[in-house]
């Protein structure tokens, strides 16, 4: 396997879990929405919710944005 | 006391979905260019879209840390990060952030959501008119020297504040900081760090205090400061998004869509630094503060209106003032978008003509 197919393979890979990610955000978005509000009635310990999202979405997502551009050739000016 | 109102979260229609995915994507791009988090857009863009200015400025913050992290790692690699000029003022944004939040969430206790909406946007109006004003005479300046200068590769020089901070020695506060390749005390980080976090828990834009700080005050190059700034925007981002999700302001749903748009951006904003001269950042820079400034004027007689400040506006120039301050919104956008594009294309096509000479050369000799 050559290192394009490697490198495309990665992109599909990332993308989809960073598709998985997006599909569970809508699904669960009531759930999510309810969070908030046990966090403003007292249960804070929900608040954990939103900042691991935020780390576990940006680790997919941005794995596989980056690597998407790379895969189409867009690169930095040497 | 006002019994606490509960939290106003947007809803999650297919329209919305898309169009946060696109607005996010621009500012994305404007974002990784101008390294200012393109929360300046993204804050009053979830405002127009119906989420409160405390949840707008919360989910920008928790959109914006991870994606500066991406932006960070990535500049990095192109040599441009001053990683402990970073950490040092993200540390003091810190506590600029808490004061800021607290700030916030006391407004929103005694005028409510409404509250936040005209202090928000009023800091923006100010902020923005200080900042991009200075910003695009810098860059006016920038292109003349550059056309006086034509083919000359220019080196980079620190202005006159900069450079008498750098000439102030205060024994025990001294740091050496490789972007400037000169000493600085930390007493003059301090405050400017504060400042920033004390705007980004305000508006979700910390980078209107810290990018120009860095350039002006420091004496950082314009390009080492927006990417030294992401460092700063993720350290205080983290920070402000855990207390505002403490208090349960953070909609991770909106701050994901945004941020799913966004992370294509950034990347294509990034790259574009690599290929443009520094006065194109700050003109493009320049350019979409402005018209954001206009966005949010137009919309505070709005607010001043529902808090009873004014006198009552008609229903039709309520909605008037409504379309016009999105449709600007949109304009900055596009001019934001246009810009990177443009500059990036023209940038790509240039660097292949002088390699393709460079091959030439070498071929004949």
């Amino acid at each position: 396997m050559s290192d394009k197919d490697v490198s495309v393979m990665s992109v599909i890979g990332f993308g989809i879990v960073s598709a998985v990610l997006y599909t569970l955000l809508y699904i669960y978005s009531g759930d999510l929405e309810k969070a908030s509000q046990l966090v403003q009635q007292g249960e804070k310990i929900y608040f954990l919710i939103p900042i691991a999202i935020a780390f576990v979405f940006s680790y997919f997502h941005g794995t596989f944005t980056d690597r998407f551009w790379s895969m189409l050739g867009l690169k930095a000016k040497k | 006391m006002e019994v606490l109102q509960a939290i106003n979260f947007i809803d999650l229609t297919w329209v919305n979905v898309t169009s946060l995915i696109v607005v996010g994507f621009i500012a994305g791009m404007v974002s990784g260019f101008i390294g200012s988090g393109g929360a300046f857009v993204l804050t009053p863009a979830m405002m127009s879209f119906g989420a409160p200015g405390i949840v707008a400025v919360a989910s920008n913050m928790a959109h914006k840390f991870p994606k500066a992290l991406v932006a960070a790692i990535k500049r990095n690699r192109y040599g441009q990060v001053d990683v402990k000029l970073g950490l040092i003022m993200g540390i003091f944004a810190e506590a600029g952030v808490l004061i800021g939040k607290n700030f916030m969430t006391d407004i929103r206790q005694d005028f409510g959501d409404v509250g936040t909406d005209l202090y928000v946007s009023a800091v923006f109006v100010v902020v923005l008119a200080i900042v991009g004003g200075f910003v695009m005479r810098d860059a006016m300046r920038g292109k003349k020297t550059d056309a006086e200068n034509k083919g000359v590769e220019q080196k980079h020089e620190a202005g006159k504040i900069a450079k008498w901070v750098q000439s102030v020695h205060i024994p025990g506060t001294m740091m050496y900081f490789k972007s400037i390749d000169a000493k600085v005390s930390v007493l003059f980080i301090a405050p400017l760090g504060f400042a920033t976090g004390l705007l980004a828990a305000s508006i979700a834009v910390g980078g209107f205090i810290g990018v120009p700080a860095m350039i002006y005050i420091l004496g950082v190059p314009a390009v080492m400061a927006t990417a030294t700034e992401l460092v700063v925007a993720f350290v205080m981002g983290m920070g402000g998004s855990m207390l505002y999700a403490f208090d349960g302001f953070v909609d991770i749903r909106l701050a994901m869509l945004i941020l799913g748009g966004s992370l294509f951006g950034v990347q294509i904003g990034a790259i574009g630094t690599t290929y443009v001269k520094e006065y194109v950042v700050k003109y493009v820079m320049g350019s979409i503060m402005l018209i954001v400034l206009v966005s949010r004027l137009i919309k505070l007689p709005v607010y001043l209106d529902q808090m009873d400040w004014i006198a009552p506006l008609s229903a039709g120039l309520t909605s008037t003032l409504n379309v016009v301050s999105f449709t600007t919104l949109i304009l900055a956008l596009v001019v934001g978008a246009l810009s990177i594009l443009i500059a990036l294309i023209k940038g790509i096509a240039e660097h292949k003509q002088q390699h393709a000479k460079f091959v030439d050369v070498g071929a004949s000799d």
